[in-house]
């Protein structure tokens, strides 16, 4: 049967009920008795706490019960931190802070009151008395021995070393014609998802079962976590996820106010609800990035690359997330690229900071491999005077090389790098773009043009890479009326599996989206499942769900044929029935078997009745999706700023489902990776006083400081699934960040400048211009 | 983001506000769209007692002109002054400043006066407000007083409002002639205020020589001020390239610059001087 519906631009299900403003956010949940939780936040970055006053809060009428961090931390588990690098220190943090204060926002106290109003103003009642300590903000000076320790229990400040070689990179450096080194920086971003964080928690008679609506990405993952941590049987415990509004790799973790809510909710005997506010967001969300990487690339003189050496220093601020350790190590992974590197020394140090934890961010340790391999690419391109699309072509593997074994230590799947390059190329009109350059040059005018050619790994993924698990789970219960129901252990909060698996479904059955339904984000519903990041719903959660349609068209095939005399390998689905091969006249409708199978009494012998398959699906590796970004810059050439006139990207995420998901996908991820090149950035002052703890102070990008995207694709099926897709949740993010850094530096390159730092505030561009004639 | 218990009353007069202001005695602020004060008490910077809401005065958006001045009431919102043919015929860079401001919803909202009443010293309107020699008329316990602009923005924050008084009316004395006016800025791009703000208004005479030149200047100082040196500068001088660019080298003469996170003061100096230019070499071609 030919496909009708996967490869469509359908609209989304999700839609209607999102743009109608009729769909149920945590916020929306409104229990009766309901208590609200407000905390009370540190404002050192780096404090001892003398002594804690509640009584002021606890009078204050409304309030039902004010907790500090010894309470709290008799009755709940610390923080869970799910990766581990061998020796590394044990940074946990309790769910309120005991003792010690680590960072600007860490919560110290919370608070519980009839309404949310009273709540907050006994949170500023909380009378904290601190003994401020000197800060580390910076890695590099909190890896000196005589730093201020964050932990007096440990040595130094440094949380762990990891490292390894691939190759022989002595012997590459010693044969190499050239050299090129630089120093690249990742600044610290704040994820942002337009709907902060927030809980709501139930801990009630009859059966103290402990019901939490969170916002989250992972709502098995939490409430494996939430039942250890408040001590509640996991079999007594449900995490809903209702509508969540982004994640961005930022709701996969297990906060603190997670954990707070449910044990309040234990304590009081009565619901209780937190929402985040938008500064408590930046200041105690987990942020993304942080890293520092010296890079160094041997190559010979026709720009073939020998071999590259990497030392990263990974800021983790001041204690671990879910995955804080982990995420830096992702980038000696893709440190290679989409290029042949035959030898690679990767050496990272995990330093602890007064800062918020990092953690996963929309690409999660892949943004600063693109970005440092794709700088060094065109620095290198540079210094050998060759086109940066050439030096790019000549270290490409080829198709046939695939499956790929690269010196980061991964296998890429199935890739054909210079197709994507050539058709960015040519959608940019890269040649007629070179020729406008150098003729604004003459007129004075600075115009640049960056590429990036990136790959990524995407549909974490193989359980043994992945703490937890890396698989995922996809129930199909087709119901009595012959509807289709899917429950899916992945937790799309934005990416629109409820429309992608209604298509491959209906595909797959003969039957219309429209009958295909399906659930996510509950505990209570899908029986197992890890949830959605690392680009996996759809490459891992959609053939999870993929092979239980298998199931059940392999049993109804076998219905099928005991009725029409025939036998299974003869029945073929058409739309909207179950037909013999090469018989069209023979076929039973769809709804007739569904009835067979559910009635029982016409079954073959040996079939169980009923419609319903589960099926867990543990991928053989990663899949890694790429492609090629052009950007063109213009600079003002007497303020500064920079603007992005042109942004072609041509993405190859595999098979696709539906291209305006897509298209979505990678719009979104350029803005946000656009955004780390042009804007964004989590400062915090020398003392750990965040510096940009509001939204008039951290640049998020805007509509209007862009283009209209020229969008492309090409197609190269993964062989690790059967759909053949790949994922692209991320590649927009990761692929764009270096493409603007490479226009800009591009465009400065008549007066000698090699690299500028993130993010590329027109200030930084203005004093280039100002200090140096163009050569 | 939860600001702090307060009393909501709602003032059916200006002249009910400015009692009620009395009553209160210094605890009680005004509201009209909210745009300043509500963020600031939000974010616990801001904790009156009492909000004596103004924006339900009807008679008090209007924009209007007689025979010698434009007159924009104190609640006239942002959206108003962007999209009011008055406006934009006599004063068109108080358009620009207008819709320059915040997003949509915020110029739905936003009102002149308290945009100015608040003198954020990096609003918009104020480098307009100069350049056009507007005046402030204001209502307080003595009655009506109208206030220079040039006497009007004091310091960060600070006005020339006496305690219980209130803004009323923003006048835009009429001109003739040739006259054409422009306010360029370059945005902070995390909050859209004005780094670098600049409004123009120029007169040019017969022989195409500029008249009259008064450059605006917001975002730079602790308040907005005049490029008064510029403006002396081109005084009578034809507009050619060269000579703007070496009068508008004097343009932040005399200012100590802010320097924040977004930019250096050196930077802020050197954008009065690029957006003093842009700023007259656009008023030029707007009254050509």
């Amino acid at each position: 049967m030919p496909k009708r519906y996967v490869g469509q631009a359908m609209k989304r299900k999700e839609d209607p009920r999102l743009v109608s403003g009729t769909s149920t956010y945590v916020d929306d949940v409104v229990l009766p008795g309901m208590l609200h939780m407000a905390v009370a936040r540190s404002i050192h970055g780096h404090a001892r706490i003398k002594g804690i006053d509640t009584s002021r809060a606890q009078r204050l009428p409304g309030v039902v019960a004010v907790v500090t961090g010894e309470e709290v931390a008799a009755h709940c588990g610390p923080l869970p931190c799910a990766a581990s690098i061998p020796n590394m220190k044990n940074a946990q943090r309790q769910l309120l802070a005991v003792g010690k204060v680590r960072f600007v926002g860490e919560p110290v106290a919370a608070v519980v009151a009839t309404d949310k109003y009273i709540a907050r103003d006994a949170a500023d009642l909380i009378e904290i008395d601190y003994e401020p300590l000197p800060a580390v903000v910076n890695p590099e000076k909190a890896m000196e021995p005589n730093s201020p320790r964050l932990y007096d229990e440990f040595s130094d400040n440094i949380a762990f070393n990891f490292g390894f070689e691939s190759g022989n990179t002595e012997e590459a450096f010693k044969k190499a014609d050239v050299i090129v080194k630089e120093r690249f920086v990742n600044q610290r971003l704040a994820p942002l998802s337009m709907e902060p964080r927030g809980v709501v928690a139930t801990y009630q008679m009859p059966d103290n079962e402990l019901v939490v609506w969170a916002s989250t990405q992972v709502p098995h993952l939490l409430r494996t976590q939430l039942a250890v941590m408040l001590n509640v049987p996991e079999n007594r415990t449900r995490v809903i996820a209702p509508e969540v509004g982004g994640g961005f790799g930022a709701k996969i973790d297990v906060y603190a106010e997670d954990g707070l809510v449910g044990y309040l909710a234990k304590k009081t005997g009565r619901p209780v609800k937190w929402i985040e506010n938008r500064r408590e967001n930046i200041a105690a969300t987990i942020h993304g990035r942080d890293q520092i990487d010296d890079v160094e690339l041997a190559l010979k003189k026709d720009g073939t690359i020998l071999g590259m050496r990497v030392k990263a220093i990974a800021d983790l601020g001041a204690f671990y997330s879910l995955f804080t350790p982990m995420i830096p190590t992702l980038t000696g992974l893709l440190a290679p690229g989409c290029y042949k590197v035959p030898a690679l020394k990767f050496d990272l140090v995990g330093v602890l900071t007064n800062k918020m934890a990092t953690d996963a961010y929309r690409g999660a340790g892949r943004p600063e491999a693109t970005y440092m391999i794709e700088r060094i690419m065109d620095v290198a391109a540079r210094k050998l005077e060759m086109d940066p699309a050439e030096i790019r072509r000549k270290n490409f593997p080829q198709p046939d090389e695939f499956p790929f074994q690269t010196s980061g230590g991964v296998v890429y799947d199935s890739a054909n790098y210079e197709a994507a390059l050539d058709r960015a190329l040519q959608l940019a009109d890269y040649k007629a773009l070179r020729r406008k350059q150098a003729e604004l040059r003459s007129q004075g005018k600075y115009m640049g043009i960056g590429l990036s050619s990136y790959v990524e790994i995407c549909a974490m993924g193989p359980s043994a890479a992945m703490p937890g698990g890396g698989w995922e789970t996809g129930s199909v219960r087709i119901e009595r009326t012959g509807k289709v129901t899917i429950l899916t252990g992945a937790s799309p909060h934005g990416q629109g599996q409820e429309t992608t698996f209604a298509q491959i479904a209906a595909d797959e059955f003969g039957l219309e989206p429209d009958d295909v339904v399906t659930i996510h984000g509950d505990t209570a519903r899908i029986p197992s499942g890890i949830g959605t990041f690392g680009s996996r719903a759809t490459a891992v959660g959609g053939t999870a769900m993929y092979f239980a349609v298998q199931d059940l068209k392999e049993k109804m095939k076998k219905i099928a044929a005991h009725l029409l005399e025939t036998t299974p390998d003869k029945i073929e689905f058409g739309v909207g029935k179950l037909v013999v091969k090469g018989d069209s006249g023979r076929f039973m409708s769809f709804t007739d078997v569904v009835d067979v199978a559910y009635n029982a009494v016409k079954l073959p012998p040996g079939v169980e009745p009923g419609l319903d398959a589960t099926r867990f699906f543990e991928p053989s590796n990663f899949t890694f999706p790429f492609g090629t970004h052009v950007c063109v810059v213009e600079i003002d050439e007497e303020t500064g700023e920079p603007k992005i006139t042109k942004y072609v990207a041509v993405d190859d995420c595999g098979n696709v489902i539906n291209p305006l998901l897509v298209e979505g996908q990678v719009h979104g991820g350029l803005v946000q990776g656009i955004g780390q090149a042009l804007h964004e950035e989590v400062v915090y002052d020398e003392n750990g006083q965040l510096l940009t703890g509001t939204l008039m102070d951290y640049a998020v990008p805007r509509a209007h400081d862009f283009p209209e995207f020229e969008l492309d694709r090409t197609i190269t099926p993964s062989p690790v699934n059967p759909l053949g897709v790949k994922g692209v949740g991320e590649a927009g993010t990761i692929g764009s960040t270096p493409a603007v850094v490479n226009a800009v530096v591009d465009a400065l390159s008549p007066f000698g400048i090699t690299h500028i730092d993130m993010p590329l505030r027109s200030e930084k561009i203005w004093k280039i211009l100002k200090g140096r004639k163009a050569s | 983001m939860i600001a702090q218990n307060f009393e909501y009353t709602v003032a059916t007069s200006l002249g009910e506000a400015v009692n009620l202001l009395q009553k209160h005695g210094g605890r009680a602020k005004i509201l009209a769209g909210g745009h300043s004060l509500i963020p600031m008490m939000k974010l616990r910077l801001a904790a009156p007692e009492t909000l004596i809401d103004i924006g339900r005065i009807p008679e008090l958006s209007y924009v209007r002109r007689d025979g010698e001045a434009i007159h924009i009431g104190a609640l006239a919102t942002h959206h108003v002054i962007e999209t009011s043919d008055v406006v934009s015929r006599h004063c068109l860079a108080l358009a620009d400043a207008a819709g320059l401001i915040g997003d949509i919803q915020v110029r739905n909202k936003g009102t002149i006066g308290g945009s100015i009443a608040h003198a954020d010293p990096a609003a918009d309107y104020p480098a307009s407000i100069l350049a056009f020699d507007a005046t402030i008329v204001t209502l307080g316990p003595k009655g009506e007083r109208l206030i220079p602009a040039s006497k009007f923005f004091v310091d960060m924050l600070t006005t020339a409002l006496e305690p219980n008084e209130i803004v009323r009316e923003i006048q835009i004395p009429l001109r003739s002639g040739k006259i054409g006016s422009a306010y360029l800025k370059m945005a902070q791009k995390a909050s859209g205020f004005a780094i670098c703000g600049a409004a123009a208004v120029v007169e040019l005479n017969e022989s195409g020589a500029l008249s009259n030149v008064a450059i605006g200047i917001t975002g730079v100082g602790n308040h907005a001020f005049r490029a008064t040196e510029t403006e002396k500068a081109l005084k009578g001088q034809k507009p050619a390239r060269d000579i703007l660019k070496t009068a508008c080298e004097k343009a932040p003469a005399g200012v100590v610059a802010l320097e924040d996170i977004h930019a250096s003061a050196d930077y802020r100096l050197d954008l009065t001087r690029i957006f003093a230019r842009r700023a007259v070499e656009a008023a030029i071609e707007r009254a050509g």
